[in-house]
Order: structure tokens, then sequence, then C-alpha cells
């Protein structure tokens, strides 16, 4: 599904190289943890799939579908079913959350050549969505992210996938910001809606995310590269030992920032 | 990157409506004195004590200066080339639509006007008014069935000579300002209405105003009454052809609310701002004030500034009557090099009055954006109420917000609440966006009507559609 062939990028115009030839492959029905310290690459890596500006990839190649993604807009990546669950979602004041939802989900749908719902329909399809992340009705007339607590921000972003049903979800750092309840019900959530059909990644610090959603493949980045991937038992054993341990396993170029 | 992208497609969209219709005009000599005022007078058969008034406002106007103080840098009008009177060659008596002259209509066509069935399905009446006399007037028997009086102020001022005597210059003497005092000397038309008491006026009220001939300055007047317990919602808006010269409007509109009055008055404006180098656009220097005299009225100005290349202007109400009520509600759009200098005066004098101030500034390009308003509570205004709310949002590295607030307060027992912020539509908000699959340009658009939505959502609902076509329209680009 989701193929990168020794990627390297940096920050646009600033000559800053962040990653160093990453290599991964993810197949449908897989979940990826990718863990790592701060400064390793984790998010710029799921900014680089969805599109983001900021980063231009200076070589290698990122397939999706068999199809190189690199000179797609992020809209395009999301129509062709990209999600990044952001690590710090954006404010929107004005527009509430069934807006951009609605906006959203037809714009996507209308490019996969898929029905449209009219307001009303698209009303009964949303609440439906709501209780897979226990999600108060009156959040979607607020909004979007407009004066939420961190928390809530990262429910409503697990609530925006669950409405838009990608085929591939890059979760950024979903895990952090949210009490041991919160935790439980967005797990619960992206488990539900985890199928054979579709892909996860995984992106956090800790392993206690992974205690709710168990992951086929870890890999551990630093300084821009994966330095070992392994199974789930792999976050456990960093866990444990820290990444400091991963030093004496692998050998890194450049300074871990 | 993205956000550049977006800029520059903003920056290109062209003038939709730049265009001139080829339309036979009468000379009127250049330049002004009291014989080009008495001339303009005569042309329209005034009575005296207009000529009169005219000439009273000229004098006041020559002792005047130009004002300077406000927040935009241009080339002064030169009043000596500048032609002050313009009227169609032959001026129609009409009795219905098809009698009028077919490039009129073809200009109303293609500006998407819907003059015709789209307009009176939807109950609105339409005074047209093609550059400076008015050409069409519709629904006035249905008006006039209601006691409602809605016709050009010429013929107001031939009709209706007492309320014309009683009320023009009473919100705004002629010696109000420079440009004011200009209009009141060689005001060519407008609208006018006068709702009797106890009267609900049974449509929205709408004028269209235009722009169309090479140096003629454009010089407005309107005069709406409310008497009593009577209510009133009328709709202005705008749109000029592309011209390679400065044009001047400098109108004025004057609001009277009595005893219970309401008056909504509501404003799309989307004059030719200029090319690229902010060259050609319409200078609007425009004098709105209302008065609340009676107790419990309320004048509500609500306003999409999107044209012109500099705009001063500033809707304000004076809240005589006790218990009364102001409000304005503000969107400033201002791109490549415009300069928008805009606000309120909120005068309180009466017991209880209350007055609301949502000003939303929307700055791209090298555009400046500019909020001033003054809310001023005198001695006896015994608790007043004010809140004022200013927010200015930049697209870009290269424009400016300014927020100049005023307040004056002579009575202790006032309260008066301001907050302002100031945002920047930035890549993260525009890649959010993107990210759930919505365009760039659908993103900026989307982003700026959720800041706008609290000012959009006083628009009647006939203007909100298009203000939201407007706001895309001149920020989306040209999207496919």
């Amino acid at each position: 599904m989701l193929e990168l062939k020794d990627v390297y990028a940096e920050v646009e115009g600033e000559g800053i190289e962040i990653l160093k030839g990453v290599s991964l492959t993810i197949n449908k029905g897989e979940i990826h943890a990718i863990m790592g310290p701060n400064g390793s690459g984790k998010s710029t890596l799921a900014k680089v799939v969805s599109g983001h500006p900021e980063y231009e990839v200076t070589q290698g190649d990122i397939l999706f579908n068999g199809e190189s993604i690199l000179e797609l807009d992020p809209d395009e990546r999301a129509h062709a079913g990209i999600f990044l669950a952001f690590q710090y979602p954006v404010e929107v004041p004005g527009v509430t959350n069934t807006t951009l939802l609605r906006e959203s989900y037809n714009t996507i749908a209308a490019s996969r050549g898929r029905e449209e719902l009219d307001p009303l329909e698209f009303d009964d399809y949303i609440r439906e969505k709501l209780d897979l992340v226990e999600m108060n009705p009156d959040f979607l007339e607020r909004s979007v992210n407009t004066g939420f607590s961190g928390g809530e921000k990262k429910r409503n972003e697990i609530f925006q996938m669950a409405v838009l049903q990608p085929s591939l979800a890059l979760l950024d750092e979903t895990d952090s910001g949210l009490d041991i309840d919160a935790l439980r019900v967005v797990s619960e959530g992206i488990n539900k809606l985890h199928t054979s059909e579709d892909a996860v990644i995984l992106i956090t610090h800790y392993q206690r995310l992974l205690n709710y959603i168990v992951p086929d493949f870890v890999h551990v980045m630093r300084d821009g590269r994966i330095v070992k991937t392994g199974g789930k038992e792999l976050a456990l054993e960093l866990e444990e030992k820290g990444y400091d341990w991963l030093d004496s396993q692998t050998t890194v170029n450049g300074e871990v920032k | 990157m993205s956000e550049t992208k977006a800029l520059e497609t903003m920056i290109g969209e062209e003038y939709k409506y730049g265009f001139s219709t080829d339309i036979e005009y009468e000379e009127f000599p250049l330049g002004i004195n009291e014989d080009v005022v008495r001339l303009i007078s005569e042309k329209k058969n005034e009575p005296e004590w207009m000529t009169e008034f005219r000439l009273n406002a000229y004098r006041a106007w020559t002792e005047m200066e130009e004002p300077d103080w406000f927040n935009a840098t241009y080339e002064k009008p030169n009043f000596e080339t500048l032609q002050f009177y313009s009227a169609p060659k032959h001026r129609p008596k009409l009795d219905s639509l098809d009698e009028v002259d077919p490039k009129i209509r073809e200009t109303y066509e293609k500006l998407g006007i819907p003059l015709e069935e789209q307009k009176m399905l939807a109950g609105v009446a339409v005074d047209a008014v093609f550059d400076s006399v008015s050409v069409f007037t519709s629904f006035k028997e249905k008006l006039a069935e209601a006691g409602v009086i809605f016709c050009s102020i010429s013929e107001a001022i031939q009709e209706y000579p007492e309320l014309i005597k009683k009320y023009m210059g009473s919100v705004v003497p002629v010696r109000d300002n420079f440009y004011a005092a200009l209009n009141s000397a060689v005001f060519s038309d407008g609208s006018f209405c006068y709702v009797p008491k106890d009267t609900i006026c049974p449509m929205e009220l709408s004028t269209y105003f235009r722009i169309n001939n090479m140096n003629s300055g454009q010089f407005e007047r309107t005069l709406i009454i409310a008497e009593e317990n009577s209510h009133v919602s009328y709709l202005e808006g705008c749109t000029a052809p592309m011209y390679d010269e400065h044009q001047l409007h400098a109108a004025v509109v004057e609001l009277v609310a009595l005893d219970n009055a309401e008056i909504k008055y509501s404003t799309i404006q989307n004059w030719y701002s200029g090319d690229e180098d902010g060259k050609g656009g319409i200078y609007n220097f425009v004098t709105k004030r209302g008065a609340c005299r009676g107790k419990n009225s309320k004048i509500s100005w609500t306003q999409l500034e999107t044209g012109s290349a500099v705009t001063l202007k500033y809707p304000s109400v004076i809240l005589q009557g006790d218990n009364s009520i102001g409000e304005f509600y503000s969107v400033a759009v201002t791109n490549k090099k415009q300069q928008a200098d805009t606000g309120t005066k909120m005068i309180h004098i009466g017991k209880n009055t209350k007055s609301t101030i949502i000003s939303k500034g929307i700055s791209a390009g090298n555009s400046n954006n500019s909020y001033r308003g003054l809310v001023k509570f005198n001695r006896k205004a015994e608790n007043a109420r004010n809140f004022s709310q200013c927010d200015s949002m930049l697209i870009g590295q290269t424009c400016g917000a300014h927020t100049f607030p005023y307040i004056e307060s002579a009575n202790p027992t006032g309260k008066i609440e301001h907050e302002a912020t100031t945002s920047r539509v930035g890549e993260d908000q525009i890649f959010y966006l993107q990210q759930r699959g919505i365009s760039e340009d659908d993103a900026i658009s989307l982003i700026v009507n959720g800041f706008c939505k609290d000012v959009l959502k006083e628009l009647p609902m006939e203007f909100a559609v298009e203000a939201n076509k407007l706001l895309g329209i001149k920020l989306e680009g040209s999207v496919g």
C-alpha cells in the first residue's frame, strides 16, 4: 500500500536535512508503530507522506498503491486515501466541525466517484460515528478545534478519521496529552476502525499506547533513519532499556538532535 | 509555498465587471464653481430653496481643507478637471422594463443583476441608478399601497419638499466634512425612502449603483426616514467598469429613526479597486450616518467592503433617544494595493443606549486595512453600553492591518468593552484543511468565511449568498 524508497527530505529552502534515507513498506491490514526520541524525524515522516509544503523530498520516492505521490498536493493525497491525525490539530474559528467534515467527506467522495451526502443524510451519518469516540453531539456545532482541550482535539482527529474512512491513517502522537480514560476510548476507536483493508501508522514516544493497539511491526527512528525494526516486543525492550540502548546496537551517523 | 501560490492566484483575480457601455452622455462643463452648481440645480428643475442649499454647501466647501488624517496615501482628485454631473442623454419615461435602453439592460445582464423576474419573485423593489440618474423604479405601486415612499431623491425634492427640507442635512450637516460639503453642493441623484407611522415596509429595498462615465464624479445622496413604530431594511450593492483613471465617489447617506422605529442598512461594495499597481481604482469617500432620534429606536449598519482603491468610510449612529440601539457589522477585504480606513462612530446621548461594533478586516497582497472607531458617551448618557470587537486577518507577508479605537466617556455609569485580535492565515491552517481533502482555494475561502461569520449572518439572506460568492471571488482566485 505504502512504500518509501530511500527517502531523503529537507526543510524547503533551508537545506536542513531531516530524513536521511528512510525505506519502509506497509501492506494493507497492517499496523506499524514508529518510535524514537524527539527530533529523530518521526513527525517529519508523517508530514512528508501527507505532503506538507514545508518539506521537500530531495531523493528517493514514495509510492502509494504502486504510484508515486511526490507530485500530488496534500488534498490529492487525501483523496487517494491518506489521512494524518495531527500532533497539534489546528483551530479554524467560525467553521463548525460539521461544515468541515461535510465539505471533506463530499470532496473526497466526489474525487472517488462515490455518492455525496446532502446535509440531512450527512447528519445521520456522522452522528453514528460520534459514539465511536464517545463524543458529545455538541461537538458537531462547535468551531473546529477552537477552545478545545488538548484531549478533545486528539479525540476530534480520530472522529474525523472515523467519518472519512481513509485507507492509510498516520497517527502522529495521538496518545500525547490524553489521560488514561481518553487513551482507552481513542485506542478502542482506532481498533474498531481498523480492518484488513486499511493500514495504520502509529507515531509515538511511549510504549503505553501499544498496550491498547497492538502493532504488527515496530520501527525505531534515530537521526532521520529507521535504525531497527522488530515485532511488538521491541517496544517493550525499548521501554525497559531506553533509546541509548540502541547506540550499542547500531551505528548512527551524525548527532542526535 | 502554498500560501504564496494562493496569493498569486488571488492577486491574479481580474475584476470581472471591467467593461463600459457605449451610451451617449450629455456634455457638461468640467470643474466646479457657483455657476456649475446652479447649472446642476437648473438641469434638475429644482426649486429655489434647493439651489440655495447647494450654493450654501458649495461656499462652505471652498473654505474647507481636504482631510489627510487617515491611514492612506493617494493622488488627490483634481477638482478642476472633474465632471460633476452626467446623465444618460435620452432620459426615458418608463412604464415597463422593456422600455429601458437595451444597452443598459445588457450592462445589467453582464453584471448578473437579476433586474427582472428573479428580483421580483424574491420580493425586492429595485431602484437602479445608472450613473447619476434613476432610469427605472419598480414595485412602486405595491410600496405605495403600504404608504411607503421609495423614489429617487430628485423626485422627492419635487414631490415631497417638506420632508426633504425637514430632514436633508439634519444628520450630516453640509459643513460636516470636506466630501459631505462637496456632495451637498453637487449631488446628482440617489434614493429617498419614507416609511410612515406604524408601517412595516413590505419588502427589502435595494438600489444598485453603477459608475460608468469617465471623469464623472459620482455623488449619490440617500435619505431614509422611519416614522414611529416603523421598520425598513435597505440593501445597497455596487460594481463598476474598469477604467484607467481614478474615479471619485463621495456619497452621503442619512438615516432617521423615530420612536420605536428600526432601520437596517446593508451594503455590499465591489467597486473596481485598481490593477496590480493600484492604478485606476475608485476612491470611495462616503459619509454615512444614522440618527436614532426616537425612544427605543434602532439603526443597524452591515457592510461588506471588497472594492475601491481607497476607502474612507465610517457609518455611524447618533443615539439620541433613550434606550436606542446602534449596531455596526463590517467585513472589509483589501488586496493588491488597496487601502481602506473604515470603522464607525457611536455617539451615545440618551439614557440606556446600547451599541455593538463587530469589525473584521482581511488584508492580502500589498494592501493596508485600518479600523478606526469612536465610542463616545456624553455626560447625560446614563447607563450607556458598548461592546466592540475588532479582528484582523492577514494573508501573506506584505499586507498591513491597523486598529485605531477611540473611546471618550463623560458619564461614570457607562460600560465599554473592547476586544481586538490579529491572526494570520497560516500555512499550517491551510495544510490542515488540505489534508482533509479540501483544495487550497476552498481552504482559504472556508477560513475567511469562518472568520467573518458573525458579520455575514447579519446580512439579509439574499445578500448573504452574494457575500459568500464575493469573498470567494476576491480571495480564492479562479477556481476551475
